[in-house]
């Protein structure tokens, strides 16, 4: 059995690199060691979940997972509810924490999105703990819980709408002293489905030719509003979710196969677009709001 | 006969929501709901004859995403429009300032219009409207109806108010042949 070590901080940063490790192992059976896990993001419990459902689906074995030794960060991941969605796609190798039934600090657990009601449900769940955190943690208006609810709805319907596949959503607010100084929150949505190049092949790919690929396959989906539907009225999530995190000064990127591609704010030094990673099944989003300067 | 020959009809989206995807929510979101919603509407408006003013009422509703607001504002006015047998207008009343960016984005997307409550008694042309449209909506939406007699000489105010009627904005009565704003014939719903 190999193993895949999982990165210390496992976040927006670090998730493509080891989502990258995870392609690149070809042996069988495989072990996720997760033991030095010191901190871990939406994007990255989303990250961990979709390498684990990708090794079961190809390799027809559930890998195993080793669970982090601090009580900290398994006790975090209790409390998001990552354990729940893990044992469906991991052996896992110790016994974890229950979640507590009482009060949460979570802005939105790991929650599966299959269907259209898991859309409802998630939307309806935020509504009360998006507004505070929205509006005393990061500054913002009183109505920024409708325009959040309406990005969650649509980045979820990504899933429905064109993975055929499904996939999960998780949230979390953040003190990002170090790094912005400011508190942010995270938004991340994977799926495990065709990705947007296999999603808009039939329709698209023969005007691009040669240059057809997973990078414009992004290319024309985030920044051009292409869809795989003929209907003039589609196509509009991600252009309008683009515009409410423009607004908020956030950055959204999103990974489909070997790229990603991304809406850079100032405060943020990624890169627009990557290429050349390994192919990696589905779509993974991920969208962080900032606090208002002096908001927080 | 009748000055509007047909009995306005108020539908309650809140409600159709709880009933039409059967859970306890009332947001308006995801096209597959969005889509249910409409259909529902065109149900109600099937046996409505060949004139139909309803009142599409968003009150109940706290989110409405882009999805939904294409299926049930764009779509639905698409639909009606491009219908040479029926006239249908329609009325969007609850047009709550969150809702008004999505709806917005859908109308100017399929170049469309259409009359909304945006706030207590206060009604909007919301979308894609020309100067000349928009000037002869404000006039109508000021007075309320317009009488033929009030537009002799004048062909391109009529021009404009032919258009809005062409648009399902404003309503001519075929019995008078006067302009009525949409917002006065449906005043007694709201």
């Amino acid at each position: 059995m190999n193993v895949i070590s999982v990165p210390g901080s496992l976040d927006n940063q670090s998730v493509d690199a080891f989502l990258d490790a995870v392609t690149n192992e070809q042996e069988e059976r495989v072990l996720f060691d997760a033991r030095h896990v010191r901190w871990v993001d939406p994007n990255g419990m989303l990250g961990l979940l979709a390498a684990g459902s990708h090794r079961a689906r190809t390799h027809g074995t559930l890998p195993v997972l080793q669970v982090p030794e601090s009580a900290d960060v398994t006790g975090y991941l209790a409390r998001m509810g990552f354990f729940e969605q893990a044992q469906h796609h991991f052996e896992i190798d110790a016994k974890v924490p229950r979640r507590s039934s009482g009060a949460s600090d979570v802005l939105l657990e790991v929650t599966p999105v299959e269907a259209n009601a898991d859309v409802h449900a998630v939307v309806d769940r935020v509504q009360s703990r998006a507004g505070t955190i929205l509006t005393k943690t990061l500054g913002y208006p009183a109505t920024a819980v409708v325009q959040f609810s309406v990005i969650l709805s649509e980045v979820c319907q990504n899933i429905i709408e064109h993975a055929e596949a499904p996939g999960w959503v998780a949230a979390q607010a953040y003190n990002w002293s170090r790094r912005l100084g400011r508190w942010v929150v995270v938004l991340s949505v994977m799926d495990m489905g065709r990705g947007f190049r296999g999603s808009l092949t039939d329709e698209h790919s023969a005007r691009y030719g040669d240059r057809w690929s997973d990078a414009t396959a992004l290319e024309a989906a985030f920044l051009h509003g292409l869809t795989r539907f003929p209907d003039s009225g589609r196509g509009q999530g991600i252009q309008q979710i683009r515009r409410q995190v423009r607004r908020w000064d956030g950055a959204i990127s999103i990974r489909s196969g070997t790229a990603r591609i991304g809406q850079v704010p100032d405060w943020d030094d990624t890169p627009p677009l990557v290429e050349g990673m390994l192919p990696f099944p589905g779509a993974q989003i991920s969208i962080i709001l900032p606090a208002k300067e002096g908001g927080s | 006969m009748s000055e509007i020959p047909t009995d306005p009809i108020a539908i309650d989206v809140g409600g159709l929501v709880q009933s039409t995807v059967a859970s306890l929510y009332s947001h308006l979101v995801t096209r597959q709901t969005g889509r249910a919603v409409r259909l529902a509407i065109e149900t109600r408006l099937a046996d409505a004859g060949r004139h139909s003013i309803s009142l599409i009422d968003l009150s109940e509703v706290s989110i409405l995403d882009f999805s939904c607001a294409d299926e049930v504002v764009a779509k639905l006015l698409q639909r009606y429009a491009s219908d040479d047998v029926t006239q249908a207008f329609f009325v969007f009343r609850g047009v709550i300032e969150p809702h008004r960016d999505q709806i917005e984005v859908v109308l100017a997307r399929q170049s469309l219009a259409a009359v909304a409550e945006t706030g207590e008694g206060a009604f909007e042309l919301l979308g894609v409207a020309s100067i000349d449209e928009g000037s002869a909506w404000a006039e109508l939406e000021a007075r309320g109806r317009l009488e033929s007699r009030q537009l002799e000489g004048e062909p391109s105010r009529i021009a404009a108010l032919e258009s809005l009627v062409s648009r399902r904005l404003a309503f001519r009565s075929p019995v008078s042949g006067s302009y009525h704003a949409l917002s006065r014939v449906v005043a007694h719903l709201i």
